[in-house]
């Protein structure tokens, strides 16, 4: 799969831009804050509709603009497909297949299958449990993409439920009544059954990547050290139930949801030692670098070869590392890749150039 | 801003849901550019619907007199009741064709969210009338999303012990979704394959 063009209308830094891509490598360049990030940032909200480095939609938009759109051109099997997504802060986006609006802006998942990688994902390792889920829930959503209904349908039950906790505890607290928690049994069920759908996924998803994590860590390291990813449950799917009886009393008392796969982690671990805390940063880099090339290599063994993005990745990597990830790489079917220097991407990934300077794109003859 | 009669109804229609301050500065001056007896048609008709139009005092659906329409036909059978949201769903069931029984409207689903509990629902009245037990057969048409599926649970957990068979429609109504945007093929189909629950 390959991005054949990419355009912008009041996204980010761009009033109105468009990039025509070919398969293969293709290199960004330019300094930092000409807006390269924001281009690849584009085609990830494409893919996942969420940015890799905000979590609301309107920085998105170009200050001053009230809506923006990205349009691009995805080449899969020798067919190409129109995606449109319209993005309005504080209203549901807008989206478009081919010619066809959807219902939903949720059903444009799929048509672009993307693994990005970014300096930001050094919180994979060093960061908050939620970062890590997100990493899981992504890929399974790229790998199979009916699972951003079940995501969706998870993370409303859970947001019903948790309003349901917190006015019973207000009632409690503030006025001293005990509150109507005559519908929690309901929620739990439903919580439960759309958690074990969940984490069933997860779970069989951390199986199959775990092998692609350990020879990708295995490469870009050079051999040192094992890396070792487990998935660390609150509850196994089938005794979800269970665990919310077991904490119902602390839910009340706070007012919130405490067991179910919202509330899980994974582990990850080089050799016996744990990652965080232990690991140097230059092996929280190789560490976080490999979990996104694993989803690389699991998406492309599997199915559908994703669209791959470095962004401002070499620059961080010494020329050993830097020789090796383009060995792994350089065959994609695309991989874009972001720069400030040229000279730090190795000749092998040096396909079609661009200059990138404020509001606009140039291809390099 | 505007002054005076104009802005009242511009500030008036965008209360209205689905209405921003745009499309009601829009039908503010339609309505001005309009018809005379255009207009007296359409204020008689708002006034009538809040002077004639009552809720069933059965099924709470919308009704010109104490009873509604179908409460009060002979011909449909007592013993299936069709639980659904809103007055709209009764609407869209009944274009199907595919049910002769009586409705019962909650007048909305269980939401948290918006402190939508039991207590707010005609749940209290719907008890009462299956402890007649003359039902046998209780349909939920809820729809067929988060808080539908929920209201759904809710109902099937205080109905079975009652020895009512209870059905939910079949899925292939589209998730998430709501029942009065089904089309009525789809929405039929989904009637004639229901589940028991
Ligand atoms: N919503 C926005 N409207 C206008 N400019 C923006 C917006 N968001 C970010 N920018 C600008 O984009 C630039 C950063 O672009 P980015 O793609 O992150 O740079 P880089 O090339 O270093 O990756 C900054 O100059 C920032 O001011
Ligand atoms: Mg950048
Ligand atoms: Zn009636």
């Amino acid at each position: 799969m390959y991005v054949r063009r990419l355009e912008l209308t009041d996204i980010r830094s761009y009033a109105g831009v468009a990039v025509d891509f070919e398969a293969g490598p293709s290199v960004l360049i330019g300094h930092n804050g000409v807006g390269k990030t924001n281009l690849v940032e584009a085609l990830g909200y494409v893919a996942t509709l969420a940015s890799h480095r905000v979590s609301s939609d309107a920085p998105l938009v170009r200050s001053g603009a009230s809506s923006g759109v990205i349009r691009c051109a995805i080449v899969h099997d020798g067919r190409e497909l129109l995606a449109e997504l319209e993005i309005v802060p504080g209203k549901a986006n807008r989206a478009r297949l081919g010619r066809s609006p959807l219902r939903r802006s949720r059903d444009v998942i799929g048509a672009l299958r993307l693994v990005l990688f970014a300096p930001e994902d050094l919180s994979l390792v060093r960061g908050d449990p939620e970062q890590r889920r997100r990493y899981l829930d992504d890929l399974l959503v790229a790998r199979q993409p009916r699972f951003a209904g079940v995501r969706a349908d998870y993370e409303r039950v859970l947001k019903q439920r948790n309003a349901l906790l917190r006015s019973a505890y207000l009632a409690r607290k503030v006025a001293g009544r005990k509150g109507d928690l005559s519908t929690l049994e309901v929620w739990d069920q439903h919580l439960a059954e759309h958690g074990a759908t969940l984490l069933q996924a997860r779970l069989a998803l951390v199986d199959s990547v775990a092998p692609h994590l350990e020879d990708a860590y295995q490469k870009v390291s050079a051999g040192q050290g094992k890396a070792v990813v487990e998935y660390k449950a609150t509850a196994m799917p089938e005794n979800i139930l269970q665990a919310l009886a077991d904490v119902r009393d602390e839910e009340i008392a706070r007012g919130t949801t405490l067991a179910g796969p919202h509330r899980d982690d994974l582990v990850l671990r080089l050799g016996d030692l744990p990652v965080k805390g232990y690991a140097s940063h230059g092996e929280s880099w190789s560490f976080a670098l490999a979990m996104r090339l694993a989803s690389y290599t699991l998406l492309r063994s599997e199915a559908i070869e994703p669209v791959l993005v470095l962004d401002d990745v070499f620059a961080e990597l010494d020329t050993g590392r830097r020789e090796r990830l383009a060995d792994l790489v350089k065959d994609a079917s695309q991989v874009l890749i972001t720069c400030a220097v040229e000279a730090d991407v190795p000749i092998s990934l040096r396909g079609a150039r661009y200059l990138v300077s404020p509001g606009e794109v140039a291809l390099v003859q | 801003m505007y002054e005076g009669a104009i802005q009242d109804l511009i500030d008036e229609l965008s209360r209205l849901p689905g209405i921003g301050p745009k499309s009601a500065q829009r039908l503010a001056f339609h309505v001005l550019a309009a018809d005379t007896t255009d207009i007296k048609r359409l204020s008689a008709a708002l006034t009538r619907v809040k002077e004639e139009v009552r809720f069933c005092v059965l099924c709470f659906n919308v009704a010109e007199e104490e009873k509604c329409r179908i409460c009060r036909d002979p011909r449909r059978r007592d013993d299936a009741l069709c639980v659904v949201e809103e007055p709209k769903d009764v609407v869209a069931i009944e274009r199907t064709g595919e049910f002769r029984g009586r409705y019962h409207v909650l007048g909305g689903a269980i939401n948290p969210l918006e402190g939508v509990g039991p207590d707010q629902l005609r749940i209290r009245e719907l008890m009462s009338r299956l402890s007649s037990g003359e039902t046998s057969e209780l349909i939920l048409a809820t729809d067929p999303n988060t808080e539908g599926e929920a209201t759904a649970t809710y109902l099937a957990l205080m109905v079975k012990p009652m020895g009512i068979t209870v059905t939910r429609l079949a899925s292939g109504l589209p998730v998430g979704g709501d029942l009065e945007y089904a089309d009525e093929i789809t929405l039929g189909r989904a009637f004639e394959g229901r589940r028991k629950l």
